[in-house]
Order: structure tokens, then sequence, then C-alpha cells
């Protein structure tokens, strides 16, 4: 026997079966699959809707209720007829931009920096940008009190240096609100950003410099574009959260900036109108949701929040 | 376009002395080597070697502790990488996924402020030389990692460097592609002409594609030569080891004559004598000898050991006397495979003298 014989291979005679074998039991072993992870979840579902969608249901029902238990849509109109209910929207608006674009300046300087840093020095600086998370709110909103007010901290301190001669009105009013909103908000634009900074391949800078980008011509065509998804995700949290902000305006705005969500508290504390507050709060709601919808049109925010990584 | 690339002068590279060090381990050791004008240079070597921090010291991106780098008389080891004007492919591409194909090819001419319409035309002329033209207004996850190198590489000769750098361009290519990719390669060296510096790990890439091979390892240039050279003559073991596949057989030196045991060799060179030689097999050299021995042949008897059938060739490994395994490549033709003993059986293997190198064991 010769080794051309060794080494050709055996043929194998091909099952010839006509039928399908097993088809009908893999599917059932599919459709059981999916149910068995279907089960698994729906604790999670059955949550989601206890807490949120019957509350917010619940919500829309009490709007749309009179004083008096009828179907009405006085509340609606009130907001419509009331200027002050006006003011108090373009106020939170005005206080939710303001604070996401001052969040934007400081936070993206931030971010880049962090992201420049050796891994083990930026986990330490990412800790202490989210040491402030550890301390209550409450706690940090009147920290800014202590420090903002009349004689306070800072005002002594400019006094002293010179900066200025007068105490200036930092707190009670809109500079205050949102110089304790931008801290309390700022985490939550860094992370997203420093997130997508991250993801960004140094390649990309490095073929940038090849094709003669100089670095401020690199950073501005190819690293600032490449983290806009992480911008633009980050941006949005910070605003979607300023606008339903309570606690920080409350104490730091000194009653002179009202928001939306700050009505709603008085409407229920104050007046007792249950009506009035959940018609507030699903104006609110649709608005959020309409500019989620309008910036995810704009923005393409699928691919944002569907993983903004660039491979 | 191309008329105008080819117009483009190539420029020669003159690397003297470059050293870098990472702590204790020296990823150059002053590295010296001179690339002649429009000549595809390949840097190879194993992961590790320093061959594409070389690269990397040429491009721009690695700053070596010391040591001088000439594009022809320009000194550039100081240069930034945006002002070196060298054109180069990265492993993975780099290709920027925000921008279309278009965009991509034509960023560093927007860059050099050529007028818009020109940009427009030398975009098309570069896809047109990739074979890509028509694809400008695509975006770049919806290409084909074939299609992903080619802009690349577009993206790279569109501002007509007289200098390319190419990183692995084709690791990530399946093999049929990468080998198609390869004499596409070799063929576009050809008609732009300039001086290419190619970095790989597969030697066989390297033979195929290169004017010069330098094998580098440890940061040091091991051998500098021309493919066939490289590959038939390599100077140390590491070279015989690394390019190629090989089989070391220990042989003893006395009176300007190797031998194994107790047995003669032919050999290309004679062997200088106070040094230890390894002589060096390929597999596709030794022939399998039937009856009278063949002039200038040396025969090694052994017994087949193992046989495997691998598509267009098939391998052998024969047991020799002292236990050594060698491998024996032949190509899987009906005749040729016909003569092959079944396992087990005596075979007599010839190595030709001129195909009898003999290599400084240097403990390696």
């Amino acid at each position: 026997m010769s080794a051309a014989d060794t080494i050709a291979t055996t043929e194998s005679p091909r099952a010839e079966t006509s039928e399908r074998p097993h088809a009908d039991g893999l599917k059932r072993d599919a459709f059981l699959e999916r149910m068995r992870l279907f089960g698994l979840c729906s604790p999670a579902l059955l949550l989601v809707l206890v807490i949120m969608v019957i509350p917010v249901g619940w919500l829309f029902y009490l709007s749309f209720l009179s004083d008096e238990g009828t179907f009405s849509l006085e509340h609606y109109q009130r907001m419509i007829d009331s200027k002050s209910y006006a003011r108090i929207f373009r106020t939170t608006f005005e206080v939710s931009i303001l604070t996401t674009v001052i969040c934007v300046l400081i936070g993206y300087p931030l971010a880049y920096f962090l992201a420049q840093l050796p891994s083990r020095a930026a986990n330490i600086c990412l800790l202490t940008v989210l040491l402030p998370f550890w301390t209550s709110l409450l706690v940090r909103t009147y920290a800014w009190l202590v420090l903002l007010q009349r004689k306070g901290l800072i005002n002594s301190w400019a006094i002293d240096l010179g900066l200025w001669d007068e105490p200036v009105k930092l707190v009670h009013n809109l500079n205050g609100t949102l110089i304790g909103m931008v801290h309390i908000m700022l985490p939550f634009l860094v992370l997203p950003v420093y997130g997508s900074m991250k993801a960004i391949d140094k390649d990309y800078l490095k073929a940038a410099a090849n094709c003669g980008a100089s670095p401020t011509q690199a950073f501005w065509q190819v690293f600032f574009p490449l983290s806009l998804p992480g911008l633009f995700a980050g941006a949005l949290i910070v605003f979607v959260l300023c606008l339903g902000f309570f606690v920080t305006p409350a104490v730091l705005g000194g009653g002179r900036v009202i928001m939306v969500a700050m009505r709603i508290a008085d409407n229920i504390e104050i007046f007792f109108n249950w009506g009035a507050a959940s018609a507030l709060g699903v104006v609110l709601l649709l608005l959020t949701m309409g500019i989620l919808y309008v910036s995810s049109k704009l923005l393409k925010l699928d691919r944002i929040l569907g993983g903004g990584s660039h491979t | 376009m191309s008329e105008r690339a080819e117009r483009a002068e190539a420029l020669p590279i003159f690397i003297n002395d470059v050293t870098k060090t990472y702590g204790k381990v020296f990823a150059l050791d002053g590295v010296s080597l001179d690339i002649r004008s429009g000549e595809f240079m390949t840097l190879l070597g194993p992961s590790g070697s320093g061959k594409t921090t070389l690269l990397m010291v040429l491009a721009g991106f690695n700053r070596p502790d010391h040591g001088s780098v000439k594009f022809g008389d320009r000194e550039v080891v100081r240069t930034p990488p945006h002002q070196r004007d060298v054109g180069m492919v990265f492993q993975n591409y780099a290709l920027f996924p925000h921008m279309s194909v278009e965009a991509n090819v034509g960023f560093p001419l927007k860059l050099r402020k050529v007028p818009q319409g020109e940009i427009a035309e030398r975009v098309e002329g570069a896809l047109d030389t990739v074979q890509l033209g028509g694809y400008g207004s695509r975006q770049i996850d919806q290409l084909s990692g074939g299609q992903k190198q080619r802009v690349a590489l577009a993206r790279a000769i569109v501002f007509e460097p007289r200098i390319l750098l190419m990183d692995e361009p084709l690791s990530a290519l399946d093999k049929k592609l990468r080998e198609h990719m390869q004499i596409e390669l070799r063929h576009l060296h050809e008609k732009l002409g300039m001086t290419t510096v190619y970095v790989t790990h597969d030697q066989r890439e390297a033979l195929t594609m290169s004017d010069r091979v330098a094998v580098i390892n440890h940061g040091k240039v091991m051998q500098l030569d021309e493919p066939r050279r490289i590959y038939d003559f390599p100077a140390n073991k590491f070279v015989a080891d690394f390019v190629g596949e090989s089989t070391f057989l220990p042989v003893t030196v006395a009176n300007g004559t190797a031998s194994y045991n107790g047995t003669a060799l032919h050999t290309a060179e004679p062997p200088a004598s106070g040094e230890r030689y390894d002589l060096l097999m390929r597999p596709e050299r030794l022939t399998m000898v039937e009856g009278r021995k063949p002039k200038d042949v040396n025969i090694f008897k052994g017994k087949v050991q193992d046989l495997v059938f691998q598509g267009e060739s098939f391998l052998m490994y024969a047991e020799l006397a002292d236990g050594t395994l060698v491998p024996v490549r032949g190509i899987a033709q009906r005749d040729a495979m016909a003569k092959v003993p079944k396992v087990g059986g005596a075979v007599s293997l010839g190595l030709h003298k001129e195909d009898a190198v003999l290599i400084v064991a240097d403990g390696e």
C-alpha cells in the first residue's frame, strides 16, 4: 500500500433522510428558553409596573379631576391663564439651560484633563469627582449657603483680597442657585464625557498628526467630534435632571428663583391641591419627553445611547 | 493624480545609532540602517523585537533617547509628526469614524490648504489608485476590512509623500485577501515609487514584498539583505530560525570539514575552525533519494515517523539515527506522493551541497 492511500481521507456516507430530525423538539427548546429568560426578568418588570407605570397613570388621572371630583381641564386651563405659571416654566428652563452650559464649560476640560492622566492618577481624581455623591444633597446645599452668604467665607475672603469692596449677593438669588446646581450636576456630565474620551483610540490622533494636523487641529477636527456623543449624553442628563430639581433652588434661591418642582411642592403642602400639582407634573413630564424626542431626532441620540464608542 | 505621484521624487532614509530604552530594556539598541531612495524595505521581527518602535521613531510618535534620523538631507529626529510629511498606514487603519471615505482621504489635503476643487479631484484619483473609485460618499462603518485597508492606503498616498510607512497593514485581513493585497501593494509601490518602510512579523510577507529585509530582534538589526539571501544564507541562528521552517543538526568541525554522525558533509562554504556549528535544513530542500547517491548530495538515513497531508503539499517527519526529527516537505502531486514510504518505513534524505548551510551555534 502506498502512502497516497494513507493520506487520502475516507468518505463518510451522508445520512440520507428526507425528514427534518428534531425540528419540533428544537423549536420547543427555543421557545422554552425564551420563556425562562422572560421569567427571570419578570420581577423587575413587575417592580417597574408598580413603582413607575401605576403612579404616573394615577398622576395623569388626578390632573384631570376637578376639586369636586369630576372630569375637568381646569388645572390645565389655569396654567394657560395665569401668567405666574409661564414665568415659572421660563425660569425653570433658564436655570436648566444655564446650569447645563456652565457644566459643559467646566466639565469638558475637566474630563479632558482626567482622560489624559495615567490610569492610576485618573482613578484617584475620578474618585474626588464622585466624592460629593457620598454626602447628602441637603448637607452640600446648606454648606453652600454658609459659604456664599453676605458675611460668608467667600465674601470675606474676596473683600480681604480686595477683589470687591462690598459683600456681593451670592445667595438667595439666581447666582446661588446656579452655583449650587452646577456643583451638584457636574459629575453627571464629567462621567459620560470621560467615558467617551477614554473610548477614543489614540491612533486616531496619531493618524491626524501623520496627515499633517497640528495638535490643535487634531483636537478640534478629530478628538472633539469623537467626544461629542458623550458630551451630548452628559448635557442631556444634566438638563433633564435640572428641569425637575427641587432642593437646591429652594434653599439657595431664597424664594426668588421658583422652579416647577417648587410650585408642585407648594401646591401640595400649602394649597393641598393634588390636581394642580399633578397637572404641573404631567406638563413637565411631557415637556421633558418632547425635548428628549426632538434631541434624539436632531442628534441621532439612538447612536449615542446605543454605545457611542467607536471601534 | 498618478502622473503627479510618479513625478514625486522618493527620499532615502538614514537612521544612525538610534537608541530607545524603557527602564533597563533596550527597545532599540543603537540601530543604524540606510534605506535607499524608492526602496521597499521591510522590518521583520517577532513581537517585542523593536520593529514597530523603529517605525514609530520614523513617523515621529516615539522619541528616541539619542540617534539621528534623516529624510534625505533633512534631520527629522526632533521634528514633530505633523511636520514630517510621511504617509502612514496604521495597523488598525485608524480611519476617522466621523468622516466619510472622501473626507478621510481628503483630510491631509484640507490641512495643506489645497483648493476645494483640487481636493475632490485628487481624492477621486487616490481612490481610483486603490481601486475604490466611487466609494467616496460611503461611511467608514459601511466598509469591509479590505476596503478600509484601501482607504487607509489612499489617505496615506493622497498628498504624495516621498516616504510611506506601513505598520502591519495586512494583519487584520484573512489569508486570501492578504496574499492578494501583498501583490497589489507591491504593484502600487512600483507605480508610485516612494520609499516604503513596511513592518511585519510575517516572514512570508516580508520575503514576498520587499527589495530588502531588515530582520530585527532585541532592538538590533540581525541581518539586512535581499529576501533570497536572507532565506538561503541567514547570518545567524536567530534569522535562520525566524525566517522559514528550519531544523538544526549539530555538526563537528575538524580540518576545515564539518561532519555529522561521523560522515563528512559537503557544505556550501567551509567552516572556520574553532567555532561550533549547526547544519541548517529546510523541509523543502530535502529530497527523498532512491538508489544510487547523486553527486554533491549529502545523505541522511532515517525512518518515516509521521505523514501529514496539508492540501497543496505534504509533510513527512523522518527520524534520524540519533533521534532528531526532521520535517520534509513535498508537493502533493500524485507521482511524488506515491514514492513516499509508509509510516515506519526506511527513507534516505538528500540535501544538496549548495543547500547545506552552516550556522554558528551561538547558544541562541
